[in-house]
């Protein structure tokens, strides 16, 4: 009775709900529900009448029942046994063959071989590149195509393959975009791939969906699908915005904050991404394939004390005083468990209203955040930190 | 005044006053209620004088039934700790969406729910398992006790160390908040330099030993100390998934010990096995962390199954259908366990093959425990049900659990996992599967056993209550959980931006409420039952006609378990040795050699616990001395050989005098 | 068998062993493997790290350039060699010869020392060196799973002295007899997982 109603009440409400996940706009998000619901299916093949047999079972054999054969003795039956393992075998045994074939087809790294049932891509469609960084608590985006970065927003053509390259500045994360694709982590010092296509125009959540810091809960973005004039009018809005994303202005955006205003960068430093995907933003560290070149070729011999000097990526953000994600108690200087607000964190009676994205807190038409002195416009070489001869 | 400072380094560590959270409302409000609640048990034991009783029969005690219902008890404290993060989480969820912010800054919050994960599995569900199946085990092999009793007591007091270490970091310095996991590098010294993560690895390596000795300890008695005539196939099917699950143990454990070792050298020593920089490799723990995480779920719910078999047995009436199916479904379950870590991170873009290969491994998993399902169907068919206290709880399980190994299989298709990685599906689906398969087989474990270890039932409207409670509870709390996770709702989120996800998780708090009651009409069942006990009284010993050999003794069972070891000669010893009219030895009684009491593992695990505390807080001069203490400790316990001794005849003849007036006073 | 209690009826069988069999100790060799089993576990952990991580020399120094073979090799030897003295106490245990037992666990432990000595003095060389294990993954992974086999190596010298004093004390007991058992599975196992450290760290790394 009492359960009845639960799952009437449970019912009801998920009558009414936005599930965007049952419900999605992109053709890979689209391939994996159906994935969901066929496998689903199946199993209900099993499941339903697992559970209505224990309730036919408990009812027709309760002690109470004097018409109910029993037969203490009776406890194998071999053509029972064949079923019983059978079943679940056959099952299993599509579902497999289900999952080999779709893991390989929605591979993320794989590139689209359509834009949605019976839609080839068009031959002369170039995929839009995408560079994703999870920062502490915020998500860059940079085109390189157009030469132009935004945080917290990311914008997109309607039905033109996207090619994410995604990486970390210090933790992990995992870029998320639920309307669009499946999630693939953000890990410092790595590349994830994500290839995916949006069918629908509108304005999507993103977010990170692995937990990374207090400023976790906050670090969402907007994704919004436009129409291919749309889509100009927003990469002009961002070169007309005025900065440029050079390493300093990466430093200075890297730096843990929450909940932060969407902003652009009208140019992008050439190289930038590689330089974060090789940890090395800051002026005179050794990139990650640069040490991976030299490992390769057997180390950088005894006399390397130079190298070690130019590896020490995680301390830096210690040293440098911005508290680290998870500093706890000694170490963040503020008393445990308190409501002190860790360093870069908003207080928490501000006002954040959003409507499934974040709303800036002013216009971004405006070019926020951008007050970085000294921004220049110059292209740097696409290697940055030039490596001192070797020990070898 | 430099000095000064140097010598409180010294002598404190990192330790300082400002570690005590004494400005913060919630846990001034909490250590109050703690102590006071410490304060009145204390008072309480000296005013009664029982502080000789309870070292000498039961902090000392090797009694493996003893030693059983000490775990238990820490479970249950743990599990109402874990429950009030728990009820904290649902209710910060409920208050912080759209322009609210809760109460519950994520400084806090993170910890809760890193605290939350660490405690219900480590110092709830593995204590609740392990006390389980050390009362039940050797009972139902006829045996007096487990194979090293000493490591037992031993291994009780490492993991209540380490629940005690957990707890202390409420009230001095504060948990990790990383996640019950502790990824790397969000765990390691750059990203997380606080005492957080250090307690973290402490309490886990304090209790992994002793949980890792337990296991030792309780397959070298199923291998070993099985009465005569009990072959591997007749031995209870209980005992069979102690035996995979502790199989399990043994081989993952190592592996989180040396795990947690390398993240501590990480943050300790300053090396790089999982650090961004210097050539570490963060994706390694994960893998490492998995191959014991994984498993670990095995660990847990295989003795949830035992238990469901052999209640759904004796409340049939009935020999449990496909016994050897049974058993050979528990073994590949066990086995598959570890080639299924990989599904935990299927988003780490390993490929396509990596992907699937693990994919379907996990899926395989399902084959044998739908089998599982299937024997307890038909074992119910054709047979007699009684339902009482035990029996409901597998009535609540089978479709609660069934629907939670479908989540778990869709889970387990790696594009499926792409969109519910991580959500708030996934945690209903493994609440969904733990609360569903284990704490109701805990729980209903409990109802079935409390008679054989007290002599009496538990009162049965309570436990109905409790129950219902839980059963309706779990569903309200998790049903709009899936549902939120369907709608692209992360986990470990303490705000939510979407206004439109509250009705959701009012609901969910409000079913959290509702288990939460669930919890109390327990308290209040085992508070009553201790009332009534006279009514409850079962003088037979065999109080639900039941099968295996735990039930031919007395209740509670005298320290010796069986005066003669019985001897076996079918599967369902007991269930034989009724039908064929066995009659109880009455005379001829010989002493029975028994291990001694030892204040030993209280000794190790207290100098171990300190050693945590001291490497937590820098301790350093604390933290050799009690290594040291600890060795030193060791090689004393060594030169013992007098650790064992008899019972002698007369005291088993009185005893067992005194059982055999019970059942002709109850005829 | 008087005793032995019977339900009526011929055919009905023995339910009760009257007899009290003393608990065999077997369980405590098979408690010993078993962990044994799940410190190799541990090894394995530390292996595979070394196998993920053995060639991240972060621009440092490669194991070519830093390990000294023919050390290693002396190392290896005296610990195959502790191995066999072992062998020769636990063969002069059989032959209950006190004494004999002693001096062979005593050339065992000067063996252990002398290896645990020659590691301790290449561990100060390679931290002289500014190879620490803090320089790479390689090196921390070299240095955790050889000085986990070295503490190992250490709390195995310390229970055979803790054993010889017992053995001093009570003579070959069956309990001491254990425990000898017991150090000698312990022992050999070191020796075991030192020849794969030997094979795939030392070897496998300087030829690399």
């Amino acid at each position: 009775m009492l359960r009845s109603l639960a799952v009437l009440a449970a019912s009801s409400l998920l009558a009414g709900c936005n599930m965007v996940v049952m419900n999605p706009s992109g053709d890979i998000a689209t391939q994996q529900r159906n994935l969901i619901i066929v496998s689903t299916a199946l199993m209900l093949l099993v499941i339903v009448p697992v559970i209505a047999l224990t309730f036919i079972f408990a009812r027709r054999y309760r002690a109470s029942n004097p018409d109910a054969t029993y037969d203490p003795d009776w406890h194998h039956s071999t053509q029972l046994e064949v079923v019983i393992w059978t079943v679940p075998l056959l099952i299993i045994m599509a579902l497999g063959a289900i999952t080999w074939i779709s893991t390989h087809t929605l591979d993320p790294f794989k590139p689209l071989s359509r834009l949605g049932p019976n839609r080839p891509i068009p031959a002369d469609t170039k995929p839009l590149e995408v560079q994703v960084v999870a920062l502490d608590w915020k998500w860059l985006f940079i085109y390189p195509e157009y030469g132009v970065a935004s945080v917290n927003e990311m914008a997109a053509p309607v039905d033109r393959p996207i090619t994410f390259r995604i990486t970390s500045s210090s933790v992990w994360n995992t870029f998320y975009v639920p309307a669009l694709a499946g999630m693939i982590y953000a890990m410092p010092g790595m590349e994830t791939k994500l290839h995916a296509v949006m069918n629908k125009e509108g304005t999507f959540r993103g977010l990170s969906a692995h937990y990374s810091g207090p400023g976790f809960s906050r670090m969402n973005f907007g994704f919004r699908s436009l129409p291919a004039a749309g889509f100009d009018e927003w990469v002009a809005k961002a070169k007309a915005s005025g900065t440029n994303l050079n390493r300093e202005a990466y430093l200075a955006l890297e730096k843990p904050s929450e909940a932060d205003p969407v902003r652009f960068f009208s140019s992008v430093q050439a190289g930038i991404y590689d330089v974060i995907l090789g940890m090395c933003p800051e002026p005179g560290l050794m990139c990650v394939t640069e040490m991976h070149q030299i490992d390769r070729a057997g180390g950088g011999g005894r006399a390397s004390e130079e190298n070690r000097k130019r590896l020490d990526y995680d301390n830096r953000r210690l040293e440098s005083g911005t508290e680290p994600s998870g500093a706890t108690f000694p170490a963040s200087g503020r008393p445990p468990q308190g409501s002190v607000q860790p360093e870069g964190m908003d207080p928490r009676d501000q006002t954040l209203s959003r409507d499934g994205v974040n709303k800036p807190k002013t216009e971004p038409d405006q070019g926020q955040g951008n007050a970085l002195p000294g921004a220049d416009r110059t292209p740097a070489p696409a290697q940055l930190n030039t490596a001192p001869p070797q020990g070898r | 005044m430099f000095s000064n400072i140097d010598l409180q380094q010294l002598v404190f560590g990192r330790l300082t006053l400002e570690a005590i959270p004494y400005h913060e409302p919630i846990l001034l409000v909490t250590f109050a209620a703690v102590a006071l609640g410490g304060l009145a048990l204390v008072g309480a034991v000296t005013w009664y004088g029982q502080w000789g009783y309870l070292w000498r029969e039961w902090f000392t005690s090797v009694d493996h039934k003893k030693i059983g219902i000490m775990y238990i008890i820490l479970a249950i404290v743990m599990l109402l700790r874990g429950f009030a993060d728990a009820i904290m989480m649902v209710t910060q969820k409920a208050l912080s969406v759209g322009e609210a912010q809760g109460y519950l800054p994520p400084h806090h919050y993170d910890q809760i729910f890193t605290a939350h994960g660490t405690i219900m599995i480590f110092f709830m569900a593995m204590p609740f398992v392990t006390g389980v199946m050390n009362y039940i085990m050797p009972l139902q092999i006829g045996a007096r006790d487990v194979a090293f009793p000493f490591l037992n007591n031993f291994s009780f007091w490492m993991t209540a160390g380490g629940a005690i270490l957990t707890m202390l970091s409420l009230f001095v310095g504060e948990f990790a908040r990383t996640g019950w996991l502790a990824y790397p590098p969000l765990s390691g010294a750059a990203y997380s330099p606080g005492v957080g993560v250090d307690y973290y690895i402490w309490s886990l390596q304090i209790a992994g030993v002793g949980t890792t000795l337990s296991a030792i300890n309780l397959i070298a008695t199923i291998v070993k100390m099985r009465a005569p005539g009990m072959t591997m196939m007749k031995l209870p099917v209980f005992c069979w998934t102690t035996l995979a699950s502790n199989a399990i143990i043994v081989t993952i454990f190592p592996v989180l010990t040396a795990t947690l070792a390398l993240l501590a050298c990480d943050r300790y020593v300053g090396t790089h096995f999982f650090t961004n920089d210097y050539g570490g490799n963060s994706m390694l723990y994960m893998n490492l962390i998995w191959i014991w995480g994984h498993p670990e779920v095995y660990v847990l719910v295989l003795p949830a199954f035992g238990i469901y078999s052999e209640i759904v047995s004796t409340f049939c009436g009935k020999r449990l259908f496909g016994y050897t199916s049974m058993v050979y479904a528990t073994a590949v379950i066990a086995l598959v366990s570890w080639l299924t870590w990989l599904h935990h991170f299927f988003t780490m873009g390993a490929g396509a093959n990596v992907n699937a290969f693990f994919g379907i491994t996990t899926m395989i998993i399902s084959i044998p425990t739908g089998a599982k399902v299937f024997n307890w169907l038909f074992t119910m068919y054709r047979g007699k049900i009684r339902f009482e206290g035990p029996f409901i709880w597998v009535m609540g399980f089978i479709p609660t659990f069934v629907l939670g190994g479908l989540t778990g299989v869709l889970l387990a298709v790696p594009p499926a996992d792409f969109v519910l990685h991580n959500s708030l599906f996934l945690v209903a689906h493994f609440h969904n599967v733990i609360i569903g398969g284990v704490v109701f087989g805990l729980l209903a474990g409990v109802q079935y056993w409390f008679p054989k270890a007290f002599g009496f039932r538990l009162d049965p409207f309570w436990g109905k209550v409790s129950f219902w409670c839980w059963l309706v509870g779990f569903w309200v709390v998790f049903t709009p959980i899936y549902a939120l996770g369907l709608m692209g709702e992360t986990r470990r989120t303490q705000h939510f931006d979407d206004p439109s996800v509250q009705p959701y998780l009012m609901v969910a708090a409000f079913g959290a409420f509702i288990i939460m009651a669930g919890i109390l009409a327990f308290v209040v069942q085992l508070l009553v039952s201790i009332l009534r006990r006279e009514q409850l009284r079962d003088l037979t010993g065999d109080p639900w006609g039941g099968r295996t050999l735990e039930w031919s003794t007395s209740s509670p069972p005298p320290p010796y378990n069986f005066a003669f070891t019985p001897v076996v000669h079918d599967l369902d010893a007991w269930w034989d040795m009724k039908k064929r009219g066995h009659e109880r030895p009455a005379g001829g009684f010989r002493p029975i050699h028994m291990p001694c009491n030892t204040a030993m593992g209280m000794t190790l695990a207290a100098l171990s616990t300190v050693l945590g505390f001291a490497l937590v807080w820098y301790v350093w001069w604390l933290a050799a001395l009690s290594l040291i203490a600890l060795i030193a400790v060791t090689i004393r316990h060594t030169f013992n050989y007098h650790t064992s001794f008899y019972i002698p005849a007369a005291e088993v003849n009185r005893l067992e005098a005194q059982r055999a007036a019970q059942l002709v006073g109850r005829v | 068998m008087h005793e032995v209690t019977a339900p009526p009826g011929a055919t009905a069988p023995v339910f009760y062993e009257q007899e009290e069999h003393a608990h065999g100790d077997g369980g405590t060799l098979l408690g010993f493997w078993l962990y044994l089993m799940s410190d190799c576990l541990i090894f394995a952990v530390l292996f595979a790290c070394y196998g993920v991580l053995g060639r991240n020399y972060a621009a440092g120094p490669s194991g070519a350039e830093l390990f000294d073979l023919k050390l290693v090799a002396l190392n290896t030897s005296l610990l195959l060699l502790s191995s066999i003295t072992y062998g020769f106490a636990m063969l002069k245990m059989e032959e209950e010869q006190v004494d004999a037992v002693l001096r062979w666990l005593a050339a065992t432990g000067v063996l252990g020392a002398g290896f645990l000595a020659i590691e301790f003095y290449e561990f100060a060389h390679l931290i002289h060196e500014g190879a620490t294990p803090q320089r790479s993954a390689f090196l921390s992974s070299f240095f955790l799973l050889v000085g986990t086999h070295g503490l190992h190596v250490t709390f195995g010298i310390i229970w055979l002295v803790t054993l010889m004093f017992q053995v001093r004390q009570h003579g070959l007991i069956a309990d001491n007899q254990r425990r000898l058992l017991c150090l000698s599975m312990f022992w050999h196992f070191l020796d075991v997982v030192w020849i794969g450290v030997f094979t795939f760290v030392y070897l496998m790394g300087a030829t690399r």
